[in-house]
């Protein structure tokens, strides 16, 4: 094998035998920017194919909308509208459950199965079991992963309470539905399994038992392929808003899509912002190593030119020899990066409830991989193959002249001469060779920047749910009621066992328009000394809502580019369906959603209702939450109830396995760059320096304070990298940011001292094992076979 | 009294300060043993300055290498001052080197970042007794040198740097590897004038390879060496200064 080759290439694969060592540690810095860059890719591509089978498969509607209570015979009107392939109406309700196997508040979202067959859209794949029997009224299709929560199977019952009347649920089948993939608990952000089910019935049942015989509450239609969607929309909404339609919406606003999307989008921004980092460093490894190497091999490159090579082919060496290095890294990234993909996308399944996420090979995120780390490595060798072609043979073959110290250099000699010598010697080396030892440090300080840039997401997230949870929505329980109810059903609900304390809230749903901007969203109508849902300025003061006109959350504001004491039109979608010009009074921060408030009274009288309210926050006695829970249920009334404490405990759940695996992955790969860069520089130091720090061993320095001489170099770079890595992270957070921030939610920005810390600790811990390689190899230094030969 | 009685004086009440025993060392290069020393006996007096005369490859850097700690034998036995060091672990040889010996190669193998006088403090700074760097220097002859760095100094200057930091902590040993072997005459000369004011003024025993069989005239004492072995040992009666010497 070896035969075939040119000479030159021969020499090529001995070279990297002996840098295998660096070739290693610049390897595992590409293998990390590549398979991250595959993981995001790849997980994206994984999720789009999973979603959009999904979706095809079981025909995942385009246009969804609600209304009160529209008759069964407008649907031929819809279907008629243009760019409608086909429509379907439905009931759809959420309901309480009374689960024997969990004392907690739970809810179910009813859909209705049409009586004969299956949906024409958003269809249910049954996992197990058999579609309801229309003459069986009990009988339920319950989804996939609130089943397994409760390890419920065909032929077992649940309690629910329909209209306050309590309804025996036999299960027949497990499934799931494009129209669910992320199953959104009540109140939270994130799916629920344990408090949070969809329950798929006849249609027949759930007319009886809501009173909705010839009737739908809900349709959803498909769209031809060339079909305006926002024109389909807005006829959907004249058409049905005699029957208390709350705007028609597309897959955009769809929760379950929403949820999905926002994940996609970030690991887009992964891709972008991450693998780059890897690649710049490597770039920077691959350039220190060539220069060393031409340095080494000055003698050589004389002589080959001498024979007749030419500058092009010396060159071309140079950069082969750096392409073959990357390729190693980039192959063990192909590796890491399918590992990782399948690694995310198991936490996926946490949240994402697909039949199955396929695994799709990605060339396209192979190629993109691969390419850029090759790019990189040839960028990195550039310059230092352009040296080797520029080398005059007949001065090449003479020996380097020798290097040139100086006293001073960057440090006052009152201070060099307060050191000792070998402390001298490092600081002298960091003077001599300033690009070199600032580009080492810029390679720690892209580590540390990395690692803060990652982990500070967990501080982010810390932030929100500590502002979420712990600031604004501090109330116990969350109720929601069925239908709209007046002050009554406050005051039964005060009569519960267990409830210290009651505010009413009513959400309306509207459409705001500013101009061109228009956006579907909701009021929430509160009173202005709620203690329970509380509301932070961008100071994070706590202020009340408004007396009049609107409170709006910044993002809603932004949308639709409005601001302070500026005036907006506001369709309400309820009652008399009134539109009014309202101005905005305050601006409030949110981290989710685009939420606006009003005060509850004001927002009664403005619709020209009198004191509606559409749920309740309550304040609940800690000693009877049995009885609370158990009583609440009774409440005719009461569509679902949440519990602040369960959504925190969902929260943390869910995200626990996450975060430590995420935790970790950018641990070791932000190591990584610490440990590839130091071990890096300090191997061509020694191979610089061997002479030297042979000479100090015979002079009878110990193999620690030889190892002084060249590590203290890398640790003290290393301590300067720290704080400008520190900051280039801060700003790198900034940019993840921006990156990670989407419609549903905005990342706020908070990085904790302690994260700091631990992302110094990890850059510490990596350069000191990088460093204990290197010592390692200080201690075989041969000190006989180096004083023997010519400096 | 003549220098040479007082010298022989001294020898018969001498302590030893090194002594081997059946030294040997083979090499194990692939399938290939090379004895490079095959049964060293050799007795070193306290203040003794010692020429070490062989053919090329006749063992001479394998012996100073082990006495000085550099390497260990293949079999026999290393005594300095009536301790055993040749089972030594490497720490306790590194300390060995640190306390008692003083090196000087062929290649003069100083530090290239520090000038001659932090060169000469690199070893100051971790021994217990030493000379001033200034001191050192001045004895070489280089004190209106000190800050200048290696790449700024003749190869004779640095080589008399590197006698300096030798010779700065006061060695017990003073092991020369072919001192002069890069240099010419004149800076030869004057290299070993310095060794040999090094061993008179301290009084460190002295031990030099060479290929110059016209140094053999300065010692006390010249031992040669041929295939591993020793094949002549003559006490010089005289010693002349270096600056008569011929090459
Ligand atoms: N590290 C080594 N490995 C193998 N052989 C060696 C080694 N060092 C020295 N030798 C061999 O040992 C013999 C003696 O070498 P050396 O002591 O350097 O001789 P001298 O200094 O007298 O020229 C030579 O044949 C040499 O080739
Ligand atoms: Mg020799």
């Amino acid at each position: 094998m070896v035969g075939f080759l040119r000479a030159l290439d021969r020499k090529l694969l001995r070279d990297l035998w002996r840098l295998k060592g660096q070739g290693i540690a610049v390897g595992i810095i590409i293998a990390c920017g590549v398979g991250i860059m595959i993981m995001a890719l790849g997980s994206l591509a994984s999720l789009e194919e999973s979603r959009s089978t999904y979706y095809e498969r079981y025909r995942f509607a385009d246009v969804f909308a609600d209304v009160k209570r529209a008759p069964n015979q407008i649907v031929g009107e819809i279907r008629e509208i243009d760019g409608v392939k086909s429509a379907e109406t439905r009931i759809t309700r959420i309901v309480t459950l009374d689960l024997a196997d969990f004392n907690e508040p739970a809810n179910a979202q009813l859909v209705s199965l049409p009586d004969e067959g299956q949906p024409t859209l958003n269809n249910v794949m049954l996992h197990e079991g058999r579609w309801p029997d229309l003459a069986r009224p009990e009988e339920a299709i319950v989804s996939r992963a609130f089943a397994q929560e409760h390890d419920y199977h065909s032929g077992d019952r649940i309690r629910a309470i329909f209209n306050g009347r309590t309804r025996d649920i036999e299960i027949v089948g497990i499934g799931d539905s494009p129209e669910y993939v992320w199953t959104l608990g009540i109140g939270g952000l994130l799916p629920d399994d344990k408090r949070f089910g969809v329950f798929w019935m006849r249609r027949q049942a759930l007319e009886r038992a809501f009173d909705l015989e010839g009737a739908f509450n809900n349709v959803t239609v498909s769209l031809l392929p060339n079909a305006v969607e926002a024109d389909v929309i807005s006829r959907l909404d004249n058409m049905l808003a005699p029957y208390g339609a709350v705007g028609a919406y597309n897959r955009e606003d769809q929760f379950s899509n929403a949820f999905v999307e926002s994940e996609m989008g970030q690991l887009v921004a992964m891709a972008a912002i991450i693998p780059p980092v890897f690649l710049v460093v490597s770039a920077l490894l691959i350039h220190a190593i060539l220069s060393r190497l031409i340095a080494v091999e000055r003698q050589q490159i004389g002589l080959l030119k001498a024979f007749g090579f030419s500058n092009l082919e010396v060159a071309a060496h140079y950069v082969k020899l750096a392409v073959v290095l990357s390729l190693g890294g980039v192959l063990a990234g192909f590796v890491l990066g399918r590992t990782l993909a399948r690694l995310l996308t198991h936490l996926y399944s946490n949240t994402m409830r697909f039949p199955e996420i396929v695994h799709v090979f990605e060339p396209s995120a192979f190629v993109i991989g691969a390419g850029a780390a090759i790019v990189a490595a040839v960028i990195g060798a550039l310059n230092a193959a352009l040296k080797a072609a520029a080398l005059q043979p007949a001065e090449a073959m003479n020996p380097a002249p020798p290097t040139v110290y100086r006293r001073g250099g960057i440090l006052p000699l009152w201070l060099t001469n307060k050191l000792d010598e070998p402390t001298r010697m490092i600081v002298r080396h960091i003077t001599r060779w300033p690009i070199r030892a600032a580009m080492t440090t810029f390679g720690i300080a892209a580590s540390m920047a990395l690692l803060v840039g990652t982990l500070f997401a967990f501080d982010s997230t810390d932030e929100m749910i500590d502002t979420i949870y712990y600031r604004t929505d501090v109330y116990d329980a969350a109720v929601t009621f069925a239908e709209i109810e007046d002050e009554t059903a406050l005051s039964e609900l005060d009569r519960v066992p267990g409830v210290l304390e009651v505010e009413p809230t009513r959400d309306v749903y509207v459409r705001f328009r500013n101009g061109v901007h228009s956006e579907r969203g909701s009021i929430t109508g509160i009173r202005s000394d709620a203690k329970y849902k509380r509301l932070l300025d961008r100071k994070e003061t706590p202020v009340s809502v408004a007396e009049s006109g609107l409170t709006m959350t910044s993002h809603l504001a932004s949308l639709l580019n409005i601001g302070l004491g500026e005036r907006l039109t506001v369709e309400f979608l309820e009652g008399k369906r009134p539109v009014l010009d309202i101005p905005i009074t305050a601006v409030v921060e949110e981290y989710i959603g685009h939420a606006a408030y009003m005060n509850i009274e004001e927002l009664g009288r403005v619709m020209g209702e009198s004191r509606t309210i559409t749920g309740a926050f309550l304040a609940l006695d800690p000693d009877l939450s049995i009885e609370f829970n158990d009583a609440i249920l009774d409440r005719p009334q009461v569509a679902s109830v949440a519990l602040r404490s369960a959504v925190i405990e969902t929260f943390n759940e869910t995200l626990e396995e996450t975060i430590t695996i995420m935790m970790m992955i950018y641990a070791v790969i932000g190591g990584a760059i610490a440990a590839g860069v130091v071990y890096n520089a300090a191997r061509i130091s020694l191979t610089e320096r061997g002479r030297e720090l042979a000479s100090l061993r015979v002079l009878g320095f110990t193999h620690g304070e030889v190892s002084y001489v060249l590590l203290g170099e890398q640790a003290m770079l290393a301590i300067i990298a720290i704080p400008i890595g520190s900051l280039l992270g801060t700003a790198f957070a900034h940019l993840i940011v921006l990156g990670m921030s989407t419609d549903l939610y905005r990342v706020p920005y908070v990085l904790e001292p302690s994260t700091r810390g631990f992302a110094a600790a990890v850059v510490l811990v990596a350069v000191f094992l990088a460093a204990v390689l290197v010592a390692n190899r200080i201690r075989n230094l041969d000190l006989i076979e180096v004083l023997k030969t010519r400096e | 009294m003549s220098q040479a009685s007082v010298l022989a004086e001294a020898k018969s009440s001498a302590e030893i300060l090194l002594d081997t025993q059946d030294l040997t060392k083979v090499y194990q290069t692939g399938e290939v043993e090379v004895h490079a020393l095959r049964g060293i006996n050799l007795t070193v007096q306290i203040g003794e300055l010692i020429v070490l005369l062989g053919a090329s490859g006749s063992g001479k850097s394998t012996l100073l290498n082990i006495i000085g700690g550099l390497d260990t034998p293949t079999s026999g036995k290393v005594t300095f001052l009536d301790e055993d060091i040749t089972n030594l672990s490497a720490s306790a040889l590194t300390r060995y080197r640190r306390a008692h010996v003083g090196f000087i190669f062929q290649f003069y193998n100083l530090v290239p970042s520090l000038t001659a006088r932090e060169n000469v403090a690199l070893v100051t700074e971790i021994s217990s007794n030493p000379i001033p760097p200034e001191d050192a220097l001045s004895m070489v002859g280089l004190a209106d040198r000190m800050h200048h760095f290696p790449a700024q100094l003749s190869g004779g200057e640095q080589q008399r740097v590197a006698v300096a930091r030798a010779i700065a902590k006061r060695p017990n040993l003073l092991l020369c590897d072919e001192p002069t072997g890069a240099l010419d005459s004149k800076t030869g000369v004057q290299v070993l004038e310095a060794l040999k004011t090094v061993n008179e003024e301290l009084g460190a025993t002295t031990l030099i390879i060479t290929h110059n069989v016209g140094i053999a005239d300065m010692s006390d004492r010249v031992i040669r060496l041929s295939d591993g072995m020793i094949i002549e040992e003559k006490q010089m009666g005289r010693r002349r200064q270096p600056s008569e010497l011929s090459w």
